[in-house]
């Protein structure tokens, strides 16, 4: 049997030094070769199979390199899923894993089911038969959950976003329809070549902001931007530092930025962290004193999440104020830290500046409180109280792959609408936008467009 | 009434109508001995609402037909009043061919075709019951005794089953026209168990064509170049007549408004459900009353008449405010009304009753094709009828049956719609339906499916190699086209030019000049010459073929996994209730539907793809049972 080329990543999420990705199926080997370059150069169809290469994953769009990775050549039928099969070991964490996992589903993999794998190792006759009925539990159990997933995400803005998008087209499909299928039907716009790539711009222009902007994106590619703050000597070097011995930070210097920011990535209980601006923690222990009031006040703005550390061991100062006023609503938790000395700060006080925000207080010292504050990060992320939509990882990279997919073919339409290709022949890539897009929120009813034509418009001959 | 045996056939069909006639003429070319049986002899073929044959999608079906070996496309290229291609300004995928037909000389020459063909008997009798053993259609008995053995049985009824003509508050058993009903042989399907549903149509009133002022109308003419359905039509009418343009009034919609309270729709009294897209003129001013007109098309109903139809204007309120109406609109002030409006009420058989072939689940041997499967159109009735005939016809002669798929053509988009997902309003083709239209085109009709019709023993081998050598000029000119190169020299820069095109930088494959916007095949060809002279068809085939490559190789590509899936068969004995993990409602449709295919089983809405993987793994596992023990 062949099938399409499906892609996962194979590891446990967000433990270990290194994490697999792994593909499987007729084009694994293709999609591979498209993103990876051994120093010797050699096409991975030249190299044995059953062997392993050291190399570079490439963005072939760019040729940026993406990692350093060792990959796994696997040939079928002897292979768990008797399909030709790759692995890429990675660096474990995940947003570098994650990268890897979007290059390959850029690069014509498709994110694989739950138990996808098994499935196919069983279809290929590889398991025996006892092993028949677990795959199809596996795969009723795992559907079930990642619909209660898509539920949940049913009401989130995203969701409202796409149907926005889907019902943009559709209305737009619909009106193609009639003009071929009821030709004489005067009451309709022809859906005309600048029209067509009017709808299209735009709808290829939201695709992107949502690709760049939504947070669920921005997460999942930078980690969720924390800027953490304070007055001097409240502890803010300290807390960077057990948040990042507790989490192997990877240390990164981002490219088109100046050496001096610094941002370090940590993973606390499966949220991505993006510390913002720790190199001014480090050196200067004062964001604002280092930066301005003006341009730290910015930095502020764009992150996600802020940490404002707290002196337990002195009284509210007016900087602490200004800070609370710097912050007022913005996802942030305090952190009363130096418990370990005799406490002087208004704890009430703290409570009516922070409004309903969490408190967690800590001497990091005494390395006390760290595990609340992981904690504490971990259920503001999952639970939603920061404006994310979508919190699982699964489900992120399905859109964002998706959204990908979305992306190029309504491209292709756009492209399509600029050469003078026909309307009803750009209703093919146009169509699939729709499709794409309607797979995100799990909306593929066939026969809506044909519903739409007749709720849009009085047809007679 | 006491019985007598009149007589054993192979195939025997019930109903001449569009779908009847396809299938008697099919199965008795096909070497089947074949008989067909109509309430009225005189009404064979006959056009109940409007007086045409084609139009998006159901053009394309028409070409199918013809490819296949049926004879609407023939009949209705001898005998139109007015040809049109629709759509000329978009793709090649779209385009299609609408005629006007003249409705008697169609019926004559359908009925003369229909006796002259060679293995088929023609009789006017009413079927009132089928008879079945075992479980198979055995034969069937008529209103005077007759009882007519049979291998298969093809049932075509259209509105005739169980029918009823509503005109106001006024409603009386009929079928189309006035004509007589089908009412026992609609208890005898009940009684064997099929689930009937209740659909209604509706027609317009017809008007006196010398009574119109026409100056207050549009023109509306046919084309001035030559066309024809059938790939075999070498003589072309040319004189042709006009359909006009008026519209609706102020006026008109007043008159709607105030009468609402007696249309039949409106009151209740209509429980049929209708279809969406051919609405009553009251549905139309009620759903869209922003709109100030709505278009109404004047068509002559034939060449030897004055009749004309009065398109757009269906309905069933009571004939005086039908009068009305029709004095509101412009250029009908003084229209005499010969046929008043009505609309008509009939069962149809829930399609999911049946298999891919036409053939009823139910009962062995009988097949079902046309407006009784719950669609509407002649098009859409005389294809299903094509294919019920042939199955019906290879059926008794012991061969293996044949099922288009959706990629094959627009007949097996209908026929996968009706018996997968069935319907719940009359079903009407809308290309919209068909996902790889860009392959379905009217243009390679015969190049998707005259291999069909021969293999089948519709299509004569003359017939047949004259197509084999059109289909290797055009592979060839393919081939040529996209190997020769041409070089950019001051000719091929002057020709570039004059078409306003970029001129070349280098030299160019003759294929990529003709996928340029601004080229077309004899430009291309001016600059490098076939050596074979092509006809008109053959270079539009190459051009579309060149032009829209990109699009036929990606339609192409979804076509290759449509197939991988489909070739995943599923048993027919599967036990549905035996598989852990599908849930319910995917039990429930499954069951229902019985799909022959895992593609099929994709396409009921209900059933997800977990469920699909689940029955994937599960046939598998049954193969490696199989193979193990």
């Amino acid at each position: 049997m062949e099938f399409d080329t499906i892609t996962a990543i194979s590891t446990p999420m967000g433990e270990g030094a290194i994490a697999i990705v792994r593909l499987s199926g007729s084009s694994a080997i293709a999609i591979a070769d498209k993103i990876f370059r051994s120093p010797s150069e050699k096409s991975l169809f030249e190299q044995n199979s059953h062997t392993i290469h050291y190399g570079h994953l490439i963005d072939p769009k760019n040729g940026e390199v993406v990692e350093e990775v060792m990959l796994s050549l696997m040939k079928g039928p002897k292979t768990f899923t008797r399909e030709d099969v790759i692995e890429i070991n990675c660096h474990g964490g995940l947003v570098s894993v994650n990268r890897v996992l979007q290059l390959a589903l850029i690069n014509g993999a498709r994110l694989a089911e739950p138990g996808e794998f098994t499935k196919r190792a069983f279809l290929n006759g590889r398991i025996d038969l006892s092993q028949a009925e677990a795959v199809m539990d596996l795969i009723r159990a795992k559907t079930d959950k990642a619909m209660n997933v898509a539920l949940g995400q049913m009401e989130g803005r995203l969701s409202r976003l796409i149907a926005t998008l889907r019902q943009a087209l559709l209305e737009t499909l619909a009106q193609v329809e009639v003009n071929i299928d009821y030709p004489e039907y005067d009451d309709v716009e022809e859906m005309t070549l600048p029209l067509m790539i009017d709808k299209c711009t735009w709808v290829s222009e939201e695709i992107d902001k949502l690709l760049l902007t939504s947070s669920q994106g921005k997460i999942l590619r930078e980690g969720l931007s924390t800027a953490i703050i304070g007055r001097p000597n409240v502890g803010k070097s300290s807390l960077l530092n057990s948040l990042i011995q507790e989490n192997k930070a990877i240390v990164t210097d981002i490219a088109g930025t100046t050496r001096d920011i610094i941002e370090e990535y940590v993973n606390v209980r499966g949220v991505p962290l993006k510390l913002v601006d720790t190199a001014g923690i480090r050196e200067t222990e004062d964001i604002v004193e280092r930066i301005g009031v003006e341009k730290s006040r910015q930095v502020l703005k764009e992150a996600d999440l802020i940490l404002l550390v707290l002196n337990s061991a002195e009284k509210l100062t007016i900087e602490d104020r200004r800070l609370f006023e710097a912050i007022e609503g913005m996802d942030y938790i305090v952190i009363i830290n130096k418990t370990d000395l005799p406490t002087e700060i208004e704890i009430d006080e703290v409570r009516k500046l922070s409004g309903h925000k969490r408190i967690v207080t800590t001497s990091l010292l005494e390395e006390q409180g760290v595990n609340e504050l992981e904690e504490a990060i971990a259920s503001l992320f999952f639970e939603g109280a920061i404006e994310a939509t979508d919190l699982t990882y699964v489900s992120n990279a399905r859109h964002i792959s998706l959204l990908t997919l979305a992306k190029s073919t309504i491209t292709d339409a756009l492209e399509a609408a600029q050469n003078d290709v026909p309307v009803d022949m750009i209703q093919i890539d146009v169509t699939r936008t729709w499709e794409i897009l309607g797979e995100i929120t799990g909306d593929t009813v066939e026969e809506s467009l044909i519903d739409q034509l007749f709720a849009q418009f009085c047809l007679g001959k | 009434m006491p019985k007598f045996e009149a007589g054993k056939f192979d195939v025997i069909v019930v109903g001449a109508g569009h779908a009847g006639v396809e299938a008697a003429l099919a199965a008795a070319k096909m070497g089947a001995k074949t008989l067909v049986l109509t309430i009225n002899l005189d009404m064979i073929a006959f056009m109940p609402c409007n007086p045409s044959i084609g139009g998006p999608a159901k053009g394309i079906v028409v070409r199918e037909i013809d490819a296949l070996g049926g004879a609407m496309g023939k009949v209705i290229d001898k005998t139109h009043i007015q040809m049109r291609m629709l759509n000329t300004g978009k793709g090649p995928a779209v385009r299609a061919l609408r005629a006007q037909a003249d409705k008697v000389l169609y019926q004559n020459e359908m009925k003369r075709l229909l006796e002259e063909q060679e293995n088929l008997t023609i009789h006017q009798a009413v079927v009132e019951e089928l008879l079945v053993e075992d479980d198979k259609i055995a034969g069937l008995v008529t209103q005077v005794g007759a009882v007519y053995r049979a291998e298969t049985v093809v049932i075509t009824t259209g509105t005739f089953l169980r029918g009823e003509i509503i005109i106001g508050d006024l409603k009386y058993s009929s079928g189309p026209n006035n004509q007589q009903p089908s009412i026992k042989l609609a208890d005898s399907i009940r009684d064997l168990g099929f689930d009937l549903v209740r659909f209604k149509t509706g027609t317009p009133p017809r008007v006196n064509s010398k009574t119109i002022d026409y100056s207050k109308t549009e023109i509306q003419p046919g084309d001035d170049v030559p066309r024809a359905f059938s790939f075999e039509t070498t003589e072309f009418i040319m004189d042709q007549l006009p359909c006009w343009l008026t519209y609706t009034s102020e006026v008109t919609h007043q008159i709607i408004n105030d009468n609402l309270h007696l249309s039949p729709m409106y009151s209740g009294m209509i429980k049929g459900t209708g279809p969406r897209y051919c609405p009553s003129i009251e549905d139309k001013v009620v759903r869209f009353n922003d709109k100030p007109r709505h278009q109404i098309f004047l068509e002559p109903e034939g060449r030897n008449t004055r009749e004309v139809y009065v398109q757009g204007l269906s309905t069933s309120l009571p004939e005086h405010v039908q009068r009305q109406l029709l004095a509101s609109v412009p250029g009908l002030e003084n229209a005499e009304m010969m046929r008043a409006g009505y609309a008509i009420e009939y069962d149809a058989m829930v399609p999911t009753q049946l298999w891919p072939t036409l053939e009823t689940k139910k009962v062995k041997n009988l097949y079902t094709a046309g407006q009784i499967n719950g669609t509407s159109g002649y098009e859409e009735a005389a294809g299903q009828g094509l294919m019920a005939g042939i199955n019906a016809g290879l059926r008794a002669l012991k061969k293996e049956e044949k099922v288009l798929s959706r990629s094959d053509a627009y007949i097996g988009v209908l026929i996968d719609d009706l018996v997968t997902k069935g319907t719940n309003e009359p079903y009407r083709l809308l290309t919209s339906r068909a996902e790889y239209r860009l392959l379905l085109r009217h243009d390679n009709a015969d190049l998707r499916l005259l291999e069909i019709g021969y293999e089948i023993g519709l299509v004569p081998e003359s017939r047949y190699s004259k197509f084999l050598e059109k289909k290797k000029r055009v592979e060839d000119e393919l081939v040529r086209l996209r190997s020769t190169m041409i070089k950019p020299n001051e000719v091929t820069q002057d020709l570039i030019k004059s078409v306003a095109g970029s001129e070349l930088k280098d030299g160019i494959r003759a294929a990529d000049l003709l996928k340029r916007t601004e080229m077309n095949y004899d430009l291309v060809a001016q600059l490098s010459p076939s050596e074979v002279e092509l006809s008109i068809e053959e270079k539009e085939q190459v051009e579309i073929q060149v032009k829209y490559e990109g699009y036929i190789d990606k339609s192409l590509q979804q076509v290759e996994k449509l197939k991988k899936m489909e070739d995943k068969k599923i048993p027919e004995n599967i036990d549905y209730n035996a598989i852990n993990g599908i849930a319910t409602e995917a039990k429930q449709k499954l069951m229902q539907v019985r799909p022959l295919s895992i593609a099929q089983a994709s396409r009921i809405s209900g059933v997800n793809p977990a469920d699909i993987s689940i029955l994937l793994i599960y046939i598998e596992q049954g193969k490696i049972a199989k193979i193990s023990g």
